[in-house]
């Protein structure tokens, strides 16, 4: 990843740098702010909007209905008693480690390209998190008594079962959720000052005055935000390696064929960071074409994601390679039914779609050519978010529905409830970014003139 | 109530006082034991019963109010909402401890001997009596009043039906509401009316009786009215073997095979160990005779088995050798077989058979001689269907002769039905009688003609020239739609009656609740129609035998006995001598159908069978058998048309495919499903479904098979034409993948390969490594007190699924609709797994039935994040429903798959009748939650306290569970492990026994017994030749 510094790609003009075009303090703070606050929202925000509350309303809908009827109006039967919800729910989780990647370990190490999007990043990490926190939620069949999971302490004197990965999911994820939330707060308050510096309106400026929690930009305060941030930063890096692991101990744990494997931690994480970061170009490419951003997140930054994209997709891919080895290797006849079963089963196409998604057609990447042209880029994320959606469905539907014992095979069909919810996350996670991207600052106004004041000095 | 009432109420309590020592006791009138008690209960109770539209509670306050009467003379004047609490207990009767009743089932007009359990006045299981002669015992050593007996699926289900809120409950008048009064009074001027021409115009049409009560009432009717007619029709009846013993004896006789002393037995299309009469005992004396257990058979031997059949059955797949033939060619290799064996049949057939047939027929026939010992004959036995015509019956009766079968096989007595006929014959007299006007009042009582007579006849047609039809019927169905008045028939378990099981033993049919809704039996339907209305059928049946039994000196206590134990002693056939016919004349009477050779191309043989599971209909709106899979093709809530793999091959046929047969006119579109081991150019149709008013059940689903048989030829027709039509029907099946893929799942050899090794057999040799060592400490679990386990014996295993209907009937099971079978949610705790073996054509098929293995390992145990599926001190892998909130994480990591959940609301809460049904003993478990066998914990805990009451452990046979009890061959143990003599410690020391996926390391505490079969080395040789 250093490379980027290394070798720095020329620019149309020449500069070697993740900001172009020609900004001062000023014009860099009103370009970011002006989005929130100028009241001119293009017209694609609102149907964006529209069409992303539409699928909120979808998924009221679904939950609704679910609440009433039971988790039988999904496909889910025995022997695949897991279905959308879970795959959903690892798939949420993922994507929303790029955003925690980017903003605590990229800043950690100090890598500048972060700054222009490690604000959006975190947003989609926080409303990944939320869409993934959904699921567990919805897949319980007494979803009323979720708060078993709990350790509180009960009169019954009964605890959570702590052997149970079920349990340390419980504590990765809503750890996780806080520590987001926390560090996403955190980096937004300065930015809320300057907010309500520049605000006009009443309602904004006290809005904006309380969330800002009475930042005066005092040197004093700059230096304890600056070391709370590092803190936080340093709380959340584990996070990055910590929670997919711990969701893919969900599967290693158990004993089915698919499921029970060592490689899944690393690989799972892998894949977390390779559908984080194709879910990131997703969300950057548009936002950088409706708002004129290009000058802010630059072609360089795209080549660089596409080259994080690159290494986790080999990474995955390796994983795809060694569960087809270990397979053969084990020895063990189910292990190596479930693996030409994945192959050549009746799910055998969502396999191969998903190799070809995640692993043929990202090879394109080692190009130059393709990694500068959007359009290619954003192809290749949408395909890449495609395959890691179907990876999750490979790993949980395919495993489960022929393990141990031919007379209980059978075959999961989705129902309209289960493409609703899955549809219907997508559109809260849209609809809360759209909201994001209308209220707050979407790039960090204060970092981006810190990376305008160091680029100034290297240039002069 | 009032209080002139008291020196009744008097009497009862002295009674209730005097009487000490018996175990139970089986009726407020056994208690009371006076005919004043009777009529007084009858005053007071059915004021309720009568109007019975009570929800639980309600029902209990009559319960409790009615016993509480019968203990109690001081709480008159009690508003009857209250519960009355008892200020003196009942004796016997205490809260939470069920009683139990013997009563008795009629399946084919032949009784079944059953014990029911009884919660507070409400019955709800079912076992069989092992004290009557029709049901082998199941393994007991506990109190001798509880002990229960094998049973199948039928019976086990037959509490649901009695729950049915769907069963008929007014009397109506043209699908109006009407009562039993005015029908009397409608019926009166009818029988007057023939009374003056000798009853000329009378029909009465009943299905196979054997009551003696009934019959003699019968008899009395047509005293009165002489020229009156009775006619007899059930569609699954016995008409070919009665006739086949008339041709062959001269006269209609009962026919008893013994399958304990037979060494080697041939069917010829007989399913005789799952249907038919004494098809329980059948499958205990086969079972015995195929156990190969060190303790039980120290030679290790077994009787062989060989099986002709045109369809597949539960039977063939238990044989040695299982030879799939087409209905016609059956009978060809009868008659070819006869003549091998020396039965002198005049003309030849032999040419005909193809070169295969004919060495299986060369090696059946040399070893049915074989067995024939000098010093002990008769050893072998050939046994053909009800399917199989009269002349294939004829003959088997004569090659038993020749090979010394008779009287020591094969026995013979007077036919179990009180009049015997061929009941094909009778309806279509009937019909033809209807057809001609001669029918002025018409009775049918039980039975569905309308939907059950075949097509040809045009029943409903002839009926509706009936000028008065009068249906009594447990449902208002076809038949009752197209009768003037339909009167509510009783239940089994509501009513007094009689009927004679297979061996001819008279039982008492002994009710257990108070008629729910207007019900009347057919005693009371006949003693009306004899101008004596009102007699109450315990009159009625206790009378009959008072004056069969007038020269016993203590009736009452004869009566008294037959009360407890379900039937009166003495009352079996004698066995009778029969001599055969020469089989030359047989075959001058006997008309022929039988043909061998291949059919043209584009046509089939259509073979006729009642379903497996709701039998000709009667069943259809019984949800437990609907949603019970049938043997085989695993299929639920339809019927289909049952094809080979040739023929689906050669058709391009999947299953689900419609396809059309058509025959003389008649058409019938019907979803194709494939079954290895069918006969190739045949179809087999099951009846009881196409029901148009059978109940929110069963109406609508699968296709009316009657409405493609004939009356002449009602088991088989040939020369169908088929065609496919490009359509397609959702079928719901609860298993798609029959085969092992190489696993060790069903393990099973031959006995020579047992022989060879006694302690290690070769095919119990696993392919997977045994259990690796462990880097965890040892099991943290000592078991120091019980240690519960069960095996599953798969040699004796016949894959009848009464183990799947018993736990669904003590567990509360739900049923889930074909709708949720189709998305793979069915809710059996117990699973019959079928898997083939061997070639498509002729496989050969293992049954597996799979409950929890309760696991001292669990996989699901640890993954549980609140803790819901618990280990017990006992090893019982425990479900805490209250605690579980659904995650399914147990069931994903369950290799077995036992675990069910609750997707929806699957329990009804709503009904109330179905509210009685359920085991008090047992959590209804709602929506979200996972659910599993628990080894009938209810059943340990009842074991727990009543010894621990006596201050001993549970002995071993003291407790049953539910699957066990019910398990006609006794294939399932269950017991302690911790007791060395106990008999599932023995069978897990077998060296036949193993763990399923025990490479897993999960140490099942459900072992399995391997399979066995004792082929014939010169037929295995032939076999294996023709598969490689």
């Amino acid at each position: 990843m250093s490379d980027a510094q290394d070798k720095p790609a020329a620019t149309e003009a020449g500069h070697s740098k993740f900001l172009t075009g020609d900004y001062t303090f000023g014009t860099v703070t009103d370009k970011i702010s002006a989005v929130v606050l100028s009241g001119q929202t293009p017209r694609s925000w609102y149907v964006g909007f529209a069409i992303a509350f539409s699928l909120v309303m979808l998924l009221l809908w679904a939950i609704t209905w679910l609440f009433v009827k039971g988790v039988g109006i999904w496909g889910i039967n025995i022997p695949v008693s897991w279905g959308f919800a879970i795959v959903n729910f690892v798939w949420w989780i993922g994507i929303g480690h790029a955003g925690t990647l980017i903003s605590a370990i990229l800043l950690l190490l100090r890598q500048q390209w972060r700054t222009s999007i490690n604000r959006f990043a975190e947003a989609m990490t926080l409303f990944a998190v939320a869409c993934a926190g959904l699921f567990p939620l919805l897949h319980l069949g007494r979803p009323e008594y979720f708060y078993y999971l709990i350790p509180y302490p009960a009169t019954t004197g009964v605890w959570p079962q702590f052997r149970s990965p079920l349990m340390w999911d419980f504590f990765a994820v809503s750890i996780y959720a806080t520590v987001s939330l926390l560090f996403w707060y955190v980096g937004l308050i300065p930015d809320m000052a300057t907010l309500r510096d520049k605000a006009k309106g009443k309602f904004a400026q006290i809005t904006y005055g309380i969330l800002s929690m009475g930042w005066r930009g005092s040197a004093r305060h700059w230096l304890r935000y600056q070391r709370a941030y590092l803190i936080l930063a340093g709380l959340a890096a584990p996070l990055v390696v910590s929670v997919h692991s711990i969701v893919s101990f969900d599967f290693s744990v158990t004993i089915v064929p698919g499921w029970h494997s060592t490689i899944f931690p690393p690989y799972f994480v892998a894949g977390a960071i390779y559908s984080g970061f194709a879910m990131v170009l997703t969300i950057a490419i548009p936002l950088r074409a409706v708002y004129r951003l290009h000058d802010l997140v630059t072609d360089r930054h795209l080549d660089n994601m596409a080259k994080v994209l690159l290494a986790s997709g080999l990474v995955v891919a390796y994983g795809y390679l060694m569960e087809i080895f270990m397979a053969w290797y084990s020895g063990s006849q189910f292990e190596q039914y479930m693996i030409l079963n994945r192959l050549f089963g009746p799910y055998g196409w969502c396999y191969w779609l998903l190799i070809a998604c995640n692993v043929v057609i990202p090879q394109l990447l080692w190009f130059r050519a393709v990694r500068r042209s959007v359009p290619w880029l954003f192809m290749l994320a949408l395909m890449i978010n495609l395959g890691m959606w179907l990876e999750r469905f490979v790993i949980v539907v395919v495993s489960l529905h022929r393990d141990f014992v031919p007379s209980s095979w059978g075959m999961y069909v989705p129902s309209f409830w289960d493409w609703a919810t899955l549809f219907g996350s997508m559109g809260l996670f849209a609809a809360l970014l759209f909201l994001f991207i209308r209220m707050l600052p979407m790039i960090s106004i204060f970092e981006m003139r810190e990376l305008l004041e160091e680029s100034q000095g290297e240039s002069q | 109530m009032p209080r002139k009432d008291v020196s009744h109420l008097q009497d009862l309590r002295r009674r209730l006082t005097s009487q000490r020592g018996r175990g139970y006791w089986r009726s407020l009138e056994e208690l009371a034991g006076s005919a004043e008690f009777q009529r007084y209960v009858e005053r007071e109770f059915p004021e309720g019963a009568s109007q019975w539209k009570a929800n639980r509670r309600e029902f209990l306050t009559l319960m409790g109010a009615s016993l509480a009467l019968a203990g109690l003379s001081g709480c008159g004047g009690q508003p009857p909402e209250q519960i009355v609490p008892y200020v003196e207990q009942p004796e016997q009767l205490v809260p939470g401890k069920p009683l139990y009743f013997a009563t008795a089932m009629t399946t084919g007009g032949v009784a079944t001997g059953l014990l029911v359990e009884s919660h507070m006045g409400r019955p709800t299981k079912i076992e069989g009596n092992p004290k009557h002669p029709s049901v082998p015992a199941a393994f007991w050593q506990g109190s001798e009043t509880t002990a229960p007996g094998v049973s199948d699926i039928f019976s086990q289900a037959a509490i649901l039906t009695l729950y049915d809120p769907d069963r008929s409950q007014t009397v109506t008048r043209a699908g109006e509401i009407s009562t039993w009064d005015e029908f009397l009074t409608a019926l009166r001027p009818k029988l007057e009316g023939q009374a003056s021409i000798e009853g000329r115009g009378i029909r009465l049409l009943t299905e196979t009786i054997t009551s003696p009560t009934l019959a003699a009432q019968i008899a009395e009717f047509r005293q009165r009215y002489p020229d009156s007619q009775w006619h007899q029709f059930e569609p699954v009846n016995r008409d070919n073997e009665l006739a086949g013993a008339k041709l062959a004896l001269g006269e209609f006789m009962g026919t008893h095979y013994h399958l304990d002393r037979a060494d080697v037995i041939l069917s010829l299309d007989s399913d005789f160990l799952t249907s038919g009469p004494d098809h329980l005992r059948h499958a205990m004396e086969f079972a015995s005779r195929r156990d190969v257990q060190p303790a039980t058979n120290s030679r290790a031997e077994m009787s062989r088995l060989y099986v002709l059949e045109s369809t597949p059955t539960l039977t063939g797949m238990k044989a040695d050798h299982r030879l799939p033939l087409r209905a016609g060619q059956i009978e060809a290799f009868a008659i070819a077989l006869a003549e091998r064996l020396g039965v002198s049949v005049e003309e030849s057939q032999c040419t005909e058979l193809t070169d295969t047939t004919r060495r299986w027929l060369e090696t059946i026939a040399a070893d049915l001689q074989n067995y024939r010992r000098q010093d002990d004959p008769g050893a072998s036995l050939v046994i053909a269907g009800p399917s199989a015509s009269p002349f294939v019956h004829g003959l088997v009766h004569a090659i038993n002769r020749v090979l010394g079968n008779t009287g020591q096989t094969v026995t013979y007595s007077e036919p179990v039905e009180a009049q015997p006929v061929v009941q094909n014959e009778s309806l279509r007299e009937l019909v033809a009688d209807m057809e001609a006007g001669k029918v002025d009042v018409l009775f049918i009582l039980g039975g569905n003609p309308v939907y059950t007579s075949p097509a040809d006849l045009r029943f409903a047609n002839a009926l509706d020239r009936v000028p008065f039809r009068v249906r009594l019927g447990l449902y208002e169905d076809e038949t009752s739609a197209r009768c003037h008045w339909h009167i509510p028939e009783t239940h089994f378990l509501e009513s007094w009656s009689d009927a004679r099981a297979a061996n001819g033993t008279a039982s008492i049919v002994q009710p257990l609740i108070a008629p729910f809704y207007q019900g009347r039996s057919s005693h009371e339907l006949l003693s009306a129609m004899l101008g004596k209305p009102g007699r109450s059928p315990l009159d009625l049946v206790k009378e009959h035998w008072q004056n069969r039994l007038n020269d016993t000196e203590d009736f009452e206590s004869v009566w008294q006995t037959a009360l407890h134990e379900g039937f009166i002693s003495g009352t079996q056939w004698p066995k009778k001598s029969a001599t055969v016919r020469q089989v030359s004349d047989l075959l001058k009477n006997a008309s022929r159908s039988g043909r061998f050779e291949d059919l043209p191309r584009d046509q089939v043989d259509v073979v006729f069978r009642p379903d497996p599971t709701i039998w000709d209909g009667r069943f259809a709106n019984n949800g437990w058998l609907q949603e019970l899979p049938k043997p085989l093709s695993k299929l639920t809530w339809d019927n289909a048309a049952l094809v080979g793999p040739e023929l689906a091959e050669r058709l391009k046929l999947e299953n689900g495919d419609v396809i059309e047969l058509e025959h003389e006119q008649r058409r019938l579109a019907a979803p194709v499903w494939i079954v290895p081991g069918h006969p190739d150019q045949s179809v087999t149709v099951h009846f009881g479904y196409g029901r148009a008013r059978a109940g929110r059940v069963g109406s609508g689903a699968g296709f009316n098979a009657f409405e493609f048989q004939t009356s002449a030829s009602p088991w088989h027709i040939d020369g169908v034409s088929l065609r496919t039509t490009g359509r397609r029907m959702p079928l719901a099946a609860t298993q798609h993948h029959h085969l092992m893929e190489g696993r060790d799942l069903v393990r099973g050899g031959t006995l020579g390969q047992l022989r060879d090794n006694p302690h290690g057999p070769e095919f119990m040799q696993s392919h997977e490594h045994g259990e690796a060592t462990s880097l965890f400490p040892p099991d943290e679990h000592k078991y120091e007190g019980y240690k519960w386990a069960m095996t599953i014996d798969l040699n004796r295993c016949l894959g009848c699924n009464a183990c799947a209907v018993a736990c669904q009937a003590e567990n509360n099971i739900p049923v889930v609709g074909k709708d949720q079978v189709a998305r793979g949610r069915e809710m059996h705790w117990i699973r019959v797994d079928s898997y083939y073996e061997g070639p498509a054509v002729n496989p050969r098929v293992v049954h597996q039935p799979v409950p929890c293995m309760h696991c001292e390992n669990a996989p699901c145990e640890p993954v549980c994040p609140v803790g819901a599926t618990v280990h017990g001190d006992e090893g019982l892998n425990e479900m805490v429903y209250n605690r579980c909130v659904g995650t399914r994480y147990c069931s994903s990591n369950c290799p077995y798959k036992v675990r069910r959940f609750n997707f929806l609301q699957y329990s009804d809460l709503e009904k109330p009748s179905l509210k009685l049904l359920n085991n008090p003993n047992v959590t209804v478990r709602n929506r979200g939650v996972m659910e599993k066998c628990t080894y009938c914990v209810q059943r340990i805990s009842a074991a727990r306290i009543q010894s621990e009451k006596e201050e001993r452990s549970i002995r071993d046979g003291e407790l049953v569970t539910a699957c066990q009890a019910a398990c006609p061959s006794q294939a399932i143990v269950f017991g302690d492990l911790n007791d060395p003599a106990s008999r599932v410690k023995q069978q897990t020391e077998d060296p036949l026994n193993y763990s399923l996926l025990g490479e897993l390391n999960t140490r099942p505490r459900t072992t399995y017994l391997a399979a066995l079969r004792n082929p014939n080395p010169e037929l295995e040789t032939m076999e294996s030749k023709a598969s490689h």
